[in-house]
């Protein structure tokens, strides 16, 4: 397979911000009830070619059932699954263009850890000794040459793991749907693994949908997220985007840590607005459109959003007030702070360490905080 | 459990802690009870075992051997007073003569010239492999129980898969259903079978009411009826242990070869199939054992010409009273039995240990 030539414009590389591009995968209002059990509602998803989309969310959400019913395991109750502009709902799962990597991996224990790797190459008419040859590819890719001849209940549970997903690879289909792939591998070859998925997804032009809990790797991996919670997507974006324009208290409180206070309009001046709130007194933002005076509506400010400072700062500067530094973490690259607001409401900030012998605030100490307009996001939901 | 976990549990000498020796006061207790209720063999037999364990416990602790021995070794006297030594008696009988005196058969040691003389002599052995007869009789049964066993495991093998595949309220009425036959008498359900398969039986009837037939089908005492009866006597014994297996079966292993781009019918034989085999052996051997020595279905629904092992036997311990003879014959058909149950155990062992 040829590498993709050098995209021309950004809508290539971000083809869902492009609304004449055509997806790869629709899911199309999809429902899942399992009995009165609502386990995916009214799922709607456009993934495009090349992407690296993954689902995130808590444990229980309907991300495996959504996984389950685009690889063909599960129909929908509702709704309808497009791959490449077929309708999947009478395709079943041996013939769909997906490869799964199965949460519980589900390898066959009556077969070594290369007969695991080469079933589906031999399932689709390749002869031994070219499935042979791709499998010690692939195993060596994932770093599993010297337990060839193993069976599954003879490795570990990362080696199981790293069987699953050469098993899942080897074939290169156009869908790779992986659930929860990177779980069990200890922190170093997790980062290695990720990578590695990276590579195969840009040399061979495969559309991964994963699975994940992790918040991290689903920042480094995706191209965009989709955030789930029972059953529903909450928020789709790229990870920046999730990160920095949460749509709502849930995705801003899920994805990474974030400070809630509630307010109301005080007033709308274009598209500046002031936020009444007992924690932080009043405060400047740009509101989102649609808010008008005297709406409810949630301020959301990640803690290393904060700037710490001892002296207070210049007269009129907006978005300032006072708080005692209650706790402290040294975390090396940074340190986070818990900090008391006048009221008695605790907030945390993080600040990056860049100076070595920096005097650093410490416990005990009344300072500044301030979170100029732009670090402020206010929520409507 | 594994050996180790016994190990671990082996390394303590003997020593019954407070509780355990509670439990053994309440069983003597028992046993006396028993004594006394029980009529009287039963009562010697309850007293004798239970007086043979706590021997056997008591000279254990004595001897400084580890109560992990104990635990094999109450099983291991089970087998020998109830298994081994029938066994040496049937050895002992082959090796005489029979004669017509009470018991039987000669006896091994004879008052000669010089003192007591060895009498026994492999003679019936003989007997048996001259006369084609027996050798008939012995292939005719491993054909007849071959066949069987394959037959039971051709209806087993669906049923059981389906039953285990069943949502779970149902799946206990199926397997009940399948052991539901044993609620009757085995003899009264193989005489149930001569009312069905008779000349002017049910089956007879029916076929012939509906016009399918004009003349009755000849199906008792035919081999058909034989294997009829083996096969449903013995069905339940294959689904059981394929049922145990089946339900074991990860059904994520099934959706990860479909995945993999395997048809339905290829993921039976690549995955289901292999990993079913240890049920499978274990079904086998559950029917092909007892139907190999089977009596009562051959002289019952076989015919004349139908010559099984059991009825061999049958006619030398009881119609021409030649125990020696009949003697040597089971011994010989117990090996016929046992060595390839030991082979199939080892290779199973040797599944297992790689699994
Ligand atoms: N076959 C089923 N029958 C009934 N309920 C089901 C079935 N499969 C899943 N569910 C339910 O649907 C919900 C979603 O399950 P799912 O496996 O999709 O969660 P998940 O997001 O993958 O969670 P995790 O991160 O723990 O793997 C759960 O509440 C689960 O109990
Ligand atoms: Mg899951």
């Amino acid at each position: 397979m040829s590498s993709q030539a050098q995209p021309a414009v950004a809508a290539d590389l971000r083809p869902w911000t492009d609304p004449d591009a055509t997806p790869f995968i629709s899911v199309k209002g999809v429902s899942k009830r399992f009995g009165t059990f609502t386990a995916v509602s009214d799922v709607s998803l456009d993934i495009y070619r090349g992407e690296v989309f993954c689902l995130l969310g808590g444990s229980g959400c309907g991300k495996t059932t959504l996984l389950r019913m685009l690889a063909g395991f599960e129909s929908p109750t509702e709704g309808k699954i497009l791959i490449d502009g077929k309708d999947m709902a009478n395709v079943p799962a041996d013939r769909r263009p997906t490869n799964m990597m199965f949460q519980s991996y589900a390898l066959f224990p009556h077969m070594s850890v290369e007969k695991n790797v080469a079933y589906g190459l031999l399932r689709e008419g390749k002869s031994k000794p070219e499935a042979m040859d791709r499998v010690a590819q692939m195993l060596k890719l994932v770093k599993l040459e010297p337990y060839a001849k193993r069976k599954p209940h003879q490795l570990s549970g990362g080696q199981r793991q790293r069987v699953a997903l050469a098993r899942a690879l080897v074939k290169q289909p156009k869908v790779l749907l992986l659930d929860e792939p990177l779980g069990a591998l200890d922190k170093k070859l997790r980062e290695e693994t990720q990578f590695e998925l990276i590579r195969i997804q840009e040399t061979l032009g495969v559309t991964f949908i994963v699975v994940t809990h992790d918040q991290e790797e689903a920042m480094t991996l995706a191209t965009r997220i989709g955030v789930m919670t029972e059953g529903e997507i909450r928020q789709i974006g790229e990870p920046r985007e999730i990160y920095e324009s949460p749509n709502s208290r849930f995705v801003a409180d899920f994805i990474g840590s974030v400070n809630l206070f509630e307010g109301t309009v005080a007033s709308l001046n274009g598209a500046q607005a002031v936020v009444d709130t007992a924690d932080l007194g009043p405060v400047t933002t740009t509101a989102p459109e649609g808010v008008s005076v005297g709406q409810t509506v949630t301020l959301a400010i990640r803690p290393e959003r904060f700037a710490l400072t001892r002296a207070a700062p210049a007269e009129g500067t907006p978005n300032t007030c006072r708080a005692m530094v209650r706790d402290m973490g040294y975390g090396g690259h940074i340190s986070s702070y818990r900090l008391k607001l006048g009221n008695g409401r605790i907030v945390s900030a993080t600040q990056s360490n860049r100076l070595r012998d920096e005097d650093p605030i410490m416990w005990d100490e009344e300072i500044s905080i301030t979170f100029p307009p732009p670090v402020v996001r206010v929520l409507t939901r | 459990m594994s050996a180790g976990a016994l190990d671990r549990a082996g390394a303590g000498r003997f020593a019954l802690p407070l509780p355990l020796k509670i439990t053994f006061g309440l069983l003597v207790l028992l046993a006396a009870a028993g004594a006394v209720l029980l009529p009287q063999n039963a009562a010697l037999l309850l007293g004798g075992l239970v007086a043979a364990v706590l021997v056997a416990f008591g000279l254990g602790r004595a001897a400084g051997i580890s109560d992990r021995w104990l635990v094999i070794a109450i099983p291991m006297l089970w087998l020998f007073v109830f298994f081994l030594v029938p066994f040496l008696v049937l050895g002992r009988i082959s090796l005489s003569e029979a004669m017509i005196a009470r018991p039987p058969y000669s006896p091994l040691f004879e008052q000669g010239a010089d003192g007591w003389e060895y009498a026994g002599s492999f003679g019936n052995y003989q007997f048996l492999a001259e006369d084609p007869l027996y050798a008939s009789a012995y292939i005719s049964s491993i054909r007849i129980a071959a066949t069987s066993t394959l037959l039971a495991l051709l209806i087993g093998y669906p049923l059981a898969y389906f039953i285990a595949r069943s949502p779970e309220p149902r799946r206990s009425i199926l397997l009940l259903l399948v052991i539901l036959p044993f609620w009757t008498s085995f003899l009264l359900r193989v005489y149930a079978w001569i009312g069905l398969l008779r000349r002017d039986g049910v089956i007879n009837g029916f076929l012939m009411w509906t016009g399918i037939i004009d003349q009755p089908l000849v199906m008792l005492q035919t081999d058909f009826a034989v294997y009829l009866g083996i096969v449903y006597t013995y069905l339940p014994f294959m689904i059981l242990p394929l049922y145990a297996n089946l339900v074991k079966l990860d059904g994520a292993l099934l959706e990860a070869a479909s995945d993999l781009g395997a048809s339905p019918i290829l993921t039976f034989f690549t995955v289901t199939l292999p990993l079913s085999l240890p049920g499978i052996i274990a079904g086998s051997m559950l029917v092909f054992i007892p139907a190999i020595g089977e009596f009562v279905i051959p002289a019952l629904l076989g015919g004349p010409d139908t010559l099984m092992i059991g009825r061999v036997l049958w006619d030398e311990f009881f119609s021409a009273r030649d125990w020696p003879v009949a003697s040597a014959v089971a011994i010989v058909m117990l090996f016929l039995v046992v060595v390839p149950i030991m082979w199939l155990q080892s290779v199973q062992n040797r599944q297992e240990g790689a699994q």
